[in-house]
């Protein structure tokens, strides 16, 4: 390692896929060959240029990107403090951030020689650009879905059949995106010669993490060029919710070393902290091991993993990302927790202010954005990652706004 | 080296020119009394060693049979602690079969790993498996339990080539085991044919004994399986006795013991 990378942010993994004592390689000896055969391939593809430019192109006439760097005019001046953008990755095909991961992994997929996709879901989305890409690609996907979030995701549901997807409902353990993790890993240990498990989050074991952060730092690369050539400087905040973290990561990701940049990632609070019903697995849980990392969990005192509950499906998950708990323990990324109704005040918000539909997910982030932008002076610069759009929550929204559709 | 319950149990098992069978049942489950009494059953019923499940909530590469009987386990107040205790008990009247505590990561280190390795060691556990401690990470635990005079119990797979054979050796004590498929524990019955060509292969390259698990159902997989290996483990087939939905705690301690009985005439 030379200087230049030990002193910086960017340089992790380390070769056994360590961010300081968080991720690893946990995983049952019959999966340890197939992360080990995916790390080389990844390794080699991200050297390739044909690669490289084959997934930018797919990035562009495909997913639609770059994405726009918005300035959200009414909500600034609303707030009264600091100036605001969104980056609208909201826009994106398939609504969501998550496209800009599946394209890459469905491209390696098929370098690899897999025949067959799998995948876990909870919100939906990761679920929902893994069956676009796989039916773009013309291969054959099976999504793992909780069968709870199944209940309070139907329109994402049918979306993946529509593509072509099986989806296979997951009713051991308590039916969420953990146990369809779970699910999905059984089936990968079960069909090792064919299958490609495309991982939708920054976590997991080695080489995901840091993959699925490459994919998806195109976020921050083109905000910090859109950034730069709207204000002439770099932000002094950027912010953005955290489930496994992956919409997180990849905004924060090409901005850790510029260090006058604080990063804010937003937990699910749920129904609060000092109650048990939160996914705030950094805020309010411990490190431990879980679906192949080391990261912090929520956990009871004999390790045993315990039910998040967060009004957005897409937040539900007892872990995080390990980069995103070593970013933690150093200090560099500041993370804090929004509940429930936090959450949907944000949502209304930012619907009748700036025309936008937001995903619960990202309303966690303009829910702190609206605790602390107002008390900043107008000259200082947010950038707020809008990670999808709010389509799939209007049923569950209207439900607790006690609407009817 | 001092020989540990498993090396003695496999120098007999070979004097004798037998084969050992492994049992394994989840500690707590249905409860802690009936597991207590289905454990105290197994060395005379034919278990040459047992297997003791770490029940957790996350069992990521088993099949539905074990994953229920962890369930079971965590929801009549399973923990390690009384994991550990359940050895302690079964060690007052047995002092020869070994006990392996088999089961996943996480409740290991929440308990904390140099305090788990004194007591496991303290109550009589021989042999620890955790599905996911590969060698990648043996600077974790395995390392650790190896001085201390636990073996390391390290699984083989149909995915594990001969490269990586030899980095899944390296620090592997005890016995090897051979999961006979890829896939989740109480799946299918492998095909004999090619376990037998891969056991060979391994034996090539050690002279630890090769236990065979996953799959195994039956006496005849069992007969079958003790022909080509110098262990044969069951699991699922006798924790999916253990379900209490409709059934009370002494039949579901005749039952399992009757069950192993039927399997140790396999051997």
């Amino acid at each position: 390692m030379n200087n230049e990378q030990k002193n910086s942010y960017k340089s992790g993994p380390d070769e056994n896929g360590r961010f300081g004592i968080f991720g690893g390689r946990f995983v049952a000896e019959t999966l340890m060959p197939l992360i080990l055969d995916l790390e080389k391939a990844y390794n080699k593809a991200k050297e390739d240029i044909d690669f490289l430019e084959e997934l930018n192109e797919l990035n562009a006439k495909y997913a639609g990107r770059p994405s726009p760097l918005y300035y959200a005019e009414r909500l600034t001046e609303h707030l009264g403090g600091a100036k605001i953008y969104f980056k609208r990755d909201e826009l994106n095909h398939t609504g969501s951030h998550k496209i800009n991961n599946c394209l890459g992994q469905i491209l390696l997929a098929r370098r690899m020689g897999k025949k067959r996709i799998i995948a876990e879901t909870g919100a939906g989305q990761h679920g929902v650009a893994v069956a676009t890409v796989a039916a773009r690609f013309g291969l054959p996907c099976v999504i793992y879905m909780g069968a709870t979030d199944i209940e309070r995701q139907k329109p994402n549901l049918f979306r993946m059949k529509l593509l072509g997807a099986e989806v296979i409902p997951v009713t051991s353990g308590t039916g969420t995106l953990k146990d369809a993790m779970n699910e999905a890993l059984r089936d990968w240990v079960t069909n090792v010669d064919d299958t490609f498990y495309i991982i939708g989050t920054v976590a997991g074991p080695h080489p995901y993490p840091s993959m699925v952060r490459d994919f998806q730092s195109v976020i921050g690369t083109e905000a910090k060029q859109q950034i730069l050539d709207e204000e002439g400087r770099l932000p002094d905040y950027l912010m953005a919710c955290i489930g496994g973290g992956s919409n997180a990561m990849g905004l924060f990701y090409p901005f850790l070393d510029d260090v006058n940049v604080e990063m804010i990632g937003v937990e699910a609070g749920g129904k609060g902290l000092q109650t048990e019903e939160h996914c705030a697995s950094l805020s309010a849980g411990k490190p431990g091991v879980l679906h192949g990392n080391r990261t912090y969990l929520l956990q009871n005192s004999d390790g045993q993993i315990t039910e998040g509950h967060s009004i957005s499906a897409g937040l539900d998950y007892p872990g995080i990302g390990p980069e995103h708990a070593w970013l933690n323990d150093i200090g560099r990324v500041q993370y804090v927790a929004i509940t429930d109704q936090e959450a949907l005040d944000a949502f209304k918000m930012c619907t009748k202010l700036e025309g936008i539909i937001p995903a619960l997910e990202p309303s966690h982030a303009i829910a702190h954005l609206i605790k602390i932008a107002p008390k900043m002076s107008r000259d200082k610069l947010i950038i707020v990652n809008l990670c999808g759009r709010g389509d799939k929550d209007i049923f569950a929204i209207a439900e607790h706004l006690n609407m009817a559709i | 080296m001092i020989k540990t319950r498993i090396d003695k149990c496999f120098n007999n098992l070979k004097a004798k020119n037998k084969k050992g069978l492994v049992t394994f049942i989840t500690a707590g489950d249905p409860n802690y009394d009936t597991s207590l009494e289905v454990l105290k059953g197994l060395p005379s019923a034919g278990a040459s060693m047992i297997e003791i499940g770490m029940p957790f909530t996350d069992p990521m590469a088993d099949g539905p049979a074990i994953q229920a009987s962890s369930l079971r386990a965590l929801k009549s107040g399973q923990n390690m602690t009384k994991t550990l205790n359940l050895v302690k008990e079964f060690r007052k009247t047995n002092q020869q079969t070994p006990i392996i505590l088999m089961g996943y990561y996480n409740p290991v280190y929440a308990y904390g790993n140099d305090q788990f390795l004194e007591d496991a060691f303290r109550v009589g556990v021989d042999g620890l498996i955790i599905v996911d401690l590969p060698p990648e990470e043996d600077d974790e635990l395995c390392l650790k339990a190896i001085r201390k005079g636990i073996s390391f119990i390290r699984l083989a797979t149909p995915t594990t080539d001969n490269k990586r054979l030899e980095s899944v050796l390296k620090n592997t004590s005890g016995f090897l085991y051979y999961v006979s498929i890829a896939g989740i524990t109480g799946a299918a019955t492998p095909n004999i044919d090619n376990v037998r060509d891969v056991i060979k292969r391994i034996k090539n390259k050690t002279n630890l004994p090769i236990g065979v698990g996953f799959g195994v159902k039956t006496k005849q997989n069992v007969e079958d399986m003790a022909k080509i290996a110098d262990a044969v483990i069951v699991g699922s087939a006798l924790v999916s006795l253990m379900n209490n939905d409709n059934k009370d705690d002494i039949s579901i301690v005749k039952d399992v013991l009757d069950k192993v009985i039927e399997l140790a005439e396999g051997l």
